[in-house]
């Protein structure tokens, strides 16, 4: 091969790994030291391209200039530090000691606000930044042509980690912060105030997702999908790196970067799968990254659980209230029936994922794997093997509890928040699959034509049909929950090393656990498809999965009626917000942000909490 | 009797539902050093996380120097001048000697010289020696006297001090009595819990005997040492 292009290849590779890096390290200082996998990072990284594609251009105006450039870029950064501290004020201060999941959700939920406010302030086109002056020309290396821009990026990564490292190493702030990434509580009871030392970490780690993100501006237009696509990559940059190791983030850029840079060659469509799959094989070689340590966290304390009760027995009241949801087709119209069809799958769903949390405490972060692969198997049952909808709901359920079975005997090897990211990571695999594929499984548009057979067809019908499923999945995941296998799987939640000690082998029963949830998905997944009459990728996008969380902790872990419930509220808030506003993200995000707040125990939690107390 | 540094009455303290101390009342001189003792499990750990506010004391009446720690914060019961050793000695395991020190430094209150890493490596000349190594590359008697040196750094006027002697070596054991000694020479004053009898008989001025979260005996380490009934019944020895 061309040695020049090799060489030009391995440079930009070389200024993606510093880009990245730049990000990255924010992210990693943060979660060091609040322990908070701040999903927010992707969108400070956004705001602060937007703000240096619209501040720069006006600094320019007034005095053009290779320092006006940079200082508008600092400026930017800054700008989004500032905005980091506010986060941490009004947001992360309050929920340091939630479980991870609740944290996860909170920033999430940020996330979505953040979306609408960009919008809302920069409007709804890409902004291109201008090009930096003094570095307009490209420079030639061996003969071929290469931005002398990238050449500075290439610079600016390895500059940060020395600044940062002398930050750490050399100051008192940074002394502190180490000190406060392994012991909190000792770093406050020698008189540091720790609400000063993480509004300042917060602001770090916000100025350098705000600097990566201006950083951007001659390279790329600033636009609205940058937030997501840039949190996946820095989730895998950290994990593998190590959950708060700076040299770590920086050493998974570098090879992370040379991967993009010359996986494009190997798989053209998708560099995607060859980073997640470098994560995959670095977190089954080492489960904590390069230079990550054992968390001790997870289990009981990643989902917060205080019941230790059985599950509410299948009583009158349940018998009551499955005839009544079976006789909603004598007084509801057309619309009702689908959406109460699409309420009952999601609380399937929802429901799946209780087992894997409410009981496993293992936080999966991306359950709509197994959602999309239930309706993309029988999706493509239907379209390429002209499967009847009785033989491809199997199939879908086969082949998420297959995919179940793949993912799971990786991620059981985790735990805590590195397993949350593992499963993010296998979901979105298969999103950039399903997304890239377009031979197969159709890309973008999905597969369309998925209909259900003639006998089920028609509201009534396949209202009934989705009922009596939902029915016998969630009696038999009960009967599961309450079986030896459960109280296998609450044991290893509860405490792992005590389960193993008395003989249960805790990683075989979470895989079961796995495949066991994931085939409880698919069908949810696969009726999804056929109540549709079609697919697409956002199915097993990150969104699905955060609805399937919502879901659950609205509703309330370790009930049984709470996926219902949530299912219907978050079902119904969507149907009431959504056609009245534009801002129904920033709606979402902050009701999200307010169940984390406001009801930790969810909706039906919270209620029996209530009464167990007065009781 | 002049105003107590520490005073704490009726403490009551819970793990959920479980009450672990029943109303400990108890005072702290300035410049003296008092043994709290009693079995494993008795409360003592508990009775100096609690002073702290590291648990959940149900009503925490307790004042040091004048100020009411009712619900203060961690850090702000640490700035007022109360230092914390815990009994796991809690090391920054990442950080160096001279960085664990580091963290711990406050500005001395006026009127008292303070102490520095310098007079520090002298009281403890182990230290010393390992200026640049790290926490997780010390013994358990070395990350003892680096746990004390630290809080030192703080300047405090009394410290809590968790079963200093616990899991060292003998001889560590010694160098233990003196700097509790070298403290109290230096005006600071010394809540010391501990299960080694011999240690905590050799060292404290005054005694509080604690047993099941309650305080059967309060008096000075003479009185006793000349009861032996009572020791016999709450600590076996």
């Amino acid at each position: 091969m061309d040695p020049a292009f090799l060489a030009v290849q391995a440079l930009s590779g070389l200024s993606s790994a510093s880009s990245l890096f730049i990000t990255a390290c924010g992210l990693t200082i943060v979660f060091g030291v609040t322990r908070i996998v701040n999903f927010a990072h992707g969108s400070l990284y956004m705001i602060g391209a937007y703000t240096a594609a619209t501040l720069v251009p006006r600094l320019l105006e007034l005095s053009f200039g290779p320092a006006t450039f940079w200082a508008g870029i600092l400026a930017s950064a800054l700008i989004v530090g500032l905005i980091g501290v506010l986060i941490e004020v009004l947001l992360l201060r309050r929920i340091y000691g939630a479980p991870e999941l609740f944290q996860l959700l909170a920033t999430f939920g940020v996330v979505l606000v953040v979306q609408d406010l960009v919008v809302q302030v920069f409007g709804p086109q890409d902004i291109l930044g201008p090009r930096a002056p003094g570095l307009r020309a490209p420079v030639e290396i061996l003969g071929r042509r290469f931005p002398s821009y990238e050449l500075v990026l290439i610079a600016a990564g390895p500059v940060v980690l020395g600044l940062v490292w002398l930050l750490l190493r050399k100051t008192r702030f940074g002394v502190l912060v180490r000190a406060a990434t392994q012991d909190r509580d000792m770093v406050a009871s020698l008189g540091v105030n720790q609400a000063m030392l993480f509004t300042g970490t917060l602001f770090l780690g916000a100025f350098l997702a705000g600097l990566g993100g201006a950083l951007q501006i001659p390279r790329v237009s600033a636009n609205t999908g940058m937030d997501l696509s840039i949190i996946a990559e820095a989730f895998v940059v950290t994990v593998v790196g190590g959950m708060g190791s700076v040299p770590g983030a920086f050493l998974a850029a570098l090879i992370i970067g040379q991967l993009q840079a010359f996986g494009i060659l190997i798989f053209p469509k998708s560099t995607l799968v060859v980073v997640f799959l470098l994560m995959a094989v670095v977190l089954a070689v080492r489960p904590y990254g390069f230079f990550g340590r054992a968390e001790v966290i997870g289990g009981t304390h990643a989902v917060g659980i205080a019941s230790h009760k059985r599950m509410p027995r299948g009583t009158l009241a349940a018998w009551i209230a499955i005839a009544a949801l079976a006789c909603l087709p004598l007084v509801g119209d057309a619309y009702l029936l689908k959406v109460a069809t699409e309420i009952l799958i999601f609380a399937l769903f929802a429901f799946s994922l209780q087992l894997l949390i409410g009981v496993g405490g293992l936080v999966s972060f991306g359950h709509a794997a197994f959602f999309g692969l239930g309706a993309y198997g029988a999706a493509l049952a239907v379209k390429w093997y002209g499967a009847s909808m009785e033989a491809a709901l199997p199939l879908g359920l086969c082949l998420a509890a297959l995919g179940a079975a793949l993912i799971g005997a990786f991620v059981v090897r985790l735990s805590g928040i590195y397993l949350a990211m593992m499963t993010l990571a296998a979901a979105q695999i298969l999103y950039a699959v399903a997304f890239q594929w377009v031979e197969v499984t159709g890309g973008d548009n999905g597969i369309v034509g998925v209909w259900p057979s003639g006998w089920a067809s028609g509201p009534v019908p396949y209202y009934l049909l989705t009922l009596a499923v939902t029915v016998v999945a969630v009696f038999l995941l009960r009967r599961i929950i309450d079986a030896p296998f459960g109280y296998a799987l609450r044991a290893a939640r509860d405490s792992e090393a005590r389960a193993e000690a008395i003989g249960l082998k805790v990683r075989q029963h979470r895989w079961l656990a796995f495949v066991i949830s994931g085939a409880a998905a698919g069908l949810a997944g696969g009726i999804y498809a056929f109540s549709r009459g079609s697919v697409d990728p956002s199915l097993l996008g990150i969104s699905t999965s955060v609805d399937a969380l919502t879901m659950l902790l609205l509703g309330g872990i370790q009930t049984v009626t709470g996926p219902l419930v949530g299912a219907g509220v978050l079902h119904f808030l969507r149907d009431l917000i959504m056609p009245l506003t534009p801002f129904w993200r920033l709606l979402l995000g902050l009701s999200i942000i307010a169940m984390v707040l406001i009801f930790p125990r969810g909706l039906v939690g919270t209620i029996r909490y209530w009464r167990e107390e007065r009781a | 009797m002049s105003t107590p540094l520490l005073e704490v009455w009726n403490l009551c303290a819970f793990y959920g539902r479980a009450q672990v101390l029943f109303d400990l009342t108890f005072r702290l001189q300035a410049g003296e050093v008092m043994a709290l003792v009693g079995r494993n499990g008795a409360g003592k750990t508990t009775t100096l996380k609690a002073i702290m506010g590291l648990v959940s004391a149900s009503a925490k009446q307790a004042t040091f120097k004048g100020h009411s720690l009712g619900s203060l914060p961690t850090y702000k019961i640490a700035r007022l001048g109360l230092g914390y050793v815990p009994e796991d000695r809690r090391i920054f395991t990442d950080l160096t000697v001279e960085e664990n020190l580091e963290t711990g430094r406050r500005q001395a209150s006026a009127g008292r010289s303070p102490w520095t890493p310098e007079r520090l490596f002298r009281l403890f000349p182990n230290l010393a020696e390992m200026r640049g190594r790290r926490g997780n590359q010390m013994s358990g008697g070395e990350q003892q006297m680096l746990a004390i040196a630290r809080t030192l750094m703080g300047n405090p006027d009394a410290i809590l001090l968790d079963e200093p002697s616990e899991g060292i070596a003998p001889v560590i054991v010694q160098m233990m009595a003196e700097a509790v000694r070298a403290m109290k020479a230096e005006g600071v004053a010394v809540l010391l819990s501990e299960q080694n009898w011999a240690f905590a008989a050799g060292i404290s001025d005054r005694a509080c005997v604690i047993e099941r979260g309650e305080i059967r005996f309060q008096g000075s380490m003479a009185e006793l040492m000349a009861n032996e009934a009572l020791r016999a019944e709450t600590l076996g020895v």
